[in-house]
């Protein structure tokens, strides 16, 4: 299922929403959990799972074709971690 | 970092600002696209959200693990994980606040 999909559906279901306002709601439930990322909060969704953001600090690496040594800056990764509902759900 | 834990509660806010609802049905409406989302999941279908990321259903062989406290072997069943895979556009978004911020 890809964006548009989830949009269709969900406007099925409440016919009385005009389709832009059903594809601001799925974008606003979207951009709500990137902007709480990208400020470093966690975001925890009882039942589906948990996003949040683990530090990569800045390393020194190698090219792999030329062993030059290259640094690496640090970064921020997302994360996701399966809520316990959906797990034993994917598993029944 | 703040450290704050974003919850449904501020997902509901989201939507209700975004779009002229009502808090309930905001509520309602939020739930209902987790569910959707799920319920495609245990299908086993991977569901792919354009600009933030896709959540992919991986199968996973029977394997044997250990207990590691006790050092005892125990079988780990074959199962399906949930994983996901940010988009780069996420993995920017985060990256650029992070560097803008100072950290």
């Amino acid at each position: 299922m890809i964006k548009s999909e989830l949009i269709q559906k969900l406007a099925e279901e409440n016919p009385h929403l005009f389709q832009r306002d059903v594809e601001n709601i799925v974008n606003a439930i979207l951009d709500e959990i990137t902007g709480a990322l990208a400020r470093g909060d966690r975001v925890e969704l009882r039942g589906f799972g948990a996003f949040s953001v683990k530090n990569r600090p800045a390393r020194m690496g190698r090219n792999p074709r030329t062993g030059e040594q290259v640094a690496v800056a640090e970064k921020h990764v997302p994360q996701f971690k399966a809520g316990k509902e959906i797990r034993e759900r994917l598993n029944k | 970092m703040s450290g704050k834990t974003v919850t449904r509660a501020d997902l509901s806010e989201a939507v209700y600002q975004a779009v002229g609802l009502s808090r309930s049905e905001s509520a309602e409406l939020v739930e209902r696209v987790l569910e959707l989302v799920s319920d495609e999941l245990v299908k086993g279908k991977n569901v792919k959200l354009s600009s933030f990321g896709s959540f992919q259903v991986r199968s996973k062989n029977e394997r044997v693990g250990r207990n590691p406290k006790t050092g005892e072997e125990v079988p780990i069943l074959p199962r399906r994980v949930l994983v996901f895979k940010p988009s780069n556009v996420l993995k920017s978004q985060i990256n650029k606040n992070m560097l803008n911020s100072g950290k």
